[in-house]
């Protein structure tokens, strides 16, 4: 499978292009029906997304015209920039959002990955007491929507004095158990005997951990940084939660105050638009650049 | 409440006289499992950054919400204790709760869950069937909705089901005339409810639905050889006995990131129509419910026992699938 995979990445785009036009041809009479049959629901998937692309592009007067169009005719950067200025006249700008959102989610994907690898390795390969307890009570809270303990959450968060600051975003956002769960899975497919090998050579367990076993799940860890860097990225809830003070709160949040009463007025619609789509294109080319590892390591999700 | 807690600190656990046998075979396994402990004190240390963050920020809560949930609490004054006071009104006199949020919270559950759950697995069946360089693409374009951050995307939504003319669904049924005039999409009762399943089902092809596809080509061919010489006629019996047995694994994962999925969906009515709660509370779920107790009225004590209600439900219904697709005790 990862032989596949480093010889894929490493084709040109002709060679991609060759691939493609030789797949069609090898389709039977089922896959062209599959096809078809998918592709108008491939479209209707796609559609908002299309639509968002083109929507952040117009000019003030394509987004109100009669009939609305979807395609964009007259491209400017218009929206963009009265994003910026929207903000210019209040307290906090638009960039102290935007740089609030990149700090966080720095640190909150770092603290994910790092700390649910270092979980995940003794949860996978040692069988020390009480590892069965924390691996079920990990299984048990992959449920416990976030949503439905935000009171207590908030209370915890108040009296640990790290409302307004950058902790109050990050830690809690680390305590996400799917990342430990995945890599769990995941780790479970190392080999004993290398690991054991490796200790009767004298490598010591940090050794095992950084040069044995990291190594091996990368594509699981490349995997986990980008669902971490997702979930971090489009988490307006501890901005919303924790952060009273306005130059604290993250893009996400921002978005969801220039939306919020969209259904009403549409004064801001450009704008909104323009930052929906900022909000979307990090998370779509992190997610093409490693798509292949993703599908891979999904295999190895499943709970047993 | 304190006066209930020291009920466990009354019993210092005596061990009755006589059984002196058992009590130094019990300090025997004590002294083993300490040694033990000791033994694995490097995997403790991989452990703690994450455990001490997942007890504050998870498990504390959780706990402390059940706690809360037999209170009245308002976020200023001490919790009074209030036994099962809100429970009681939460399915006694909770109109809107019995009324809007359960029926609507019910419905939406069963279309966003199961079906779309089953939704995901057609989907990615079909698409395990297309060959791989056109897998990808498709793959791709099931997945990318669920990239889109929930909030972002409620600007798309919002314009599109606008309700006066200017609307894109209001506008493209205008044209082709089957309606006469604009529908309120986001006011009206009999919309909002739908929506929120369409835009919810949109964008649930999630990891769970990249686990399905990568379980369902992760079945050795073989099998299906196998099968058709043991007599599996039709695609269907495919899926039905070798398919989705050989992914199990991934069937239970799938099945609970949908149950978190639906869950996490349920703010969706107050953000598309910008007030909690939603008009005539066609939209209201369990979590606008919460959200509208607790950081609306500051009712806390009652939004907790909603909460747990809610957690509780998840949990039997995460049992459920532990029967369909867990583990079994001889595999």
């Amino acid at each position: 499978m990862q032989e596949i995979q480093m010889m894929t990445t490493k084709r040109t785009w002709s060679a991609k292009w060759q691939d493609f036009v030789f797949a069609v041809r090898q389709v039977d009479r089922t896959q062209i029906g599959i096809a078809i049959g998918l592709t108008p629901l491939a479209i209707f998937m796609l559609l908002p997304l299309f639509y968002i692309f083109n929507h952040a592009f117009k000019p003030l007067h394509e987004l109100f015209l009669f009939p609305p169009t979807f395609v964009v005719r007259e491209p400017t950067i218009q929206n963009f920039s009265e994003l910026l200025a929207l903000t210019e006249s209040t307290v906090v700008p638009v960039a102290r959002y935007i740089f609030n959102s990149i700090v966080v989610t720095f640190l909150a994907t770092l603290g994910m990955v790092i700390f649910g690898a270092m979980c995940a390795y003794p949860l996978a390969k040692h069988k020390f007491p009480g590892s069965k307890i924390v691996f079920g009570l990990v299984l048990t809270s992959l449920l416990f929507a976030t949503e439905a303990i935000a009171i207590p959450r908030f209370v915890v968060v108040q009296s640990l004095g790290i409302m307004n600051t950058y902790w109050g975003h990050v830690l809690p956002m680390i305590a996400m158990p799917v990342g430990v769960f995945l890599l769990k899975q995941f780790m479970d497919q190392v080999p004993n005997e290398l690991i054991e090998a490796a200790k009767i050579d004298g490598a010591s367990e940090f050794f095992i951990f950084l040069r044995i076993v990291i190594p091996i799940v990368s594509p699981a860890m490349a995997t986990i940084t980008i669902l971490a860097f997702q979930s971090a990225w489009g988490n307006a809830e501890t901005s919303t939660l924790f952060m009273q003070d306005d130059a604290m709160k993250t893009l996400p949040f921002y978005m969801g105050t220039l939306t919020s009463n969209l259904a009403n007025s549409v004064a801001r619609q450009g704008a909104a638009a323009a930052g929906a789509l900022i909000m979307f294109i990090p998370s779509l080319l992190v997610f093409l650049v490693s798509q292949r590892k993703v599908i891979t390591t999904m295999a190895h999700s499943g709970i047993k | 409440m304190s006066t209930r807690t020291p009920i466990l600190s009354d019993h210092p656990s005596p061990a009755p006289a006589g059984l002196g046998e058992t009590k130094s075979k019990l300090s025997q396994k004590l002294r083993y499992l300490l040694s033990e402990i000791w033994k694995f004190r490097l995997s403790y240390l991989f452990i703690l950054p994450f455990l001490v963050l997942f007890v504050i920020f998870i498990l504390i809560p959780v706990v402390a919400g059940v706690l809360l949930s037999f209170t009245y609490f308002n976020a200023i004054e001490f919790p009074t204790w209030r036994g099962w006071m809100n429970y009681q009104n939460l399915f006694s006199q909770d109109i809107v709760f019995l009324q809007h949020v359960l029926p609507n919270s019910f419905k939406f559950a069963l279309f966003v869950g199961p079906i779309g759950y089953i939704f995901a697995f057609v989907l990615a069946w079909l698409i395990a069937q297309l060959p791989s360089t056109l897998r990808t693409w498709y793959a791709l374009a099931m997945y990318a909705p669920s990239l889109s951050a929930g909030v972002a995307m409620t600007v798309v939504w919002t314009v599109m089901f606008t309700g006066d003319r200017s609307g894109y669904i209001n506008s493209f049924l205008l044209k082709w005339g089957l309606i006469d005039k604009p529908v309120y999409f986001l006011i009206d009762k009999d919309y909002l409810l739908n929506i929120m399943i369409v835009i919810s089902i949109w964008s649930s092809m999630g990891i769970g639905f990249l686990a399905i596809l990568a379980g369902i080509l992760n079945v050795d061919k073989q099998l299906y050889e196998a099968g058709r010489i043991d007599g599996i006629s039709s695609r269907l019996q495919e899926v039905w006995y070798i398919t989705i047995p050989m992914m199990k694994p991934q069937m239970l994962f799938a099945a609970i990131m949908s149950i978190v999925h639906t869950l996490k969906s349920g703010g969706l009515g107050s953000t598309l129509t910008g007030s909690n709660p939603t008009p005539n509370y066609a939209g209201q779920l369990m979590i606008d419910h919460i959200g509208d107790f607790g950081f609306i009225r500051f009712e806390l004590g009652y939004a907790s026992a909603i909460s747990i209600v809610l957690l509780i439900m998840c949990f039997l219904l995460s049992k459920l699938f532990w029967k369909l697709f867990g583990p079994k005790e001889d595999e």
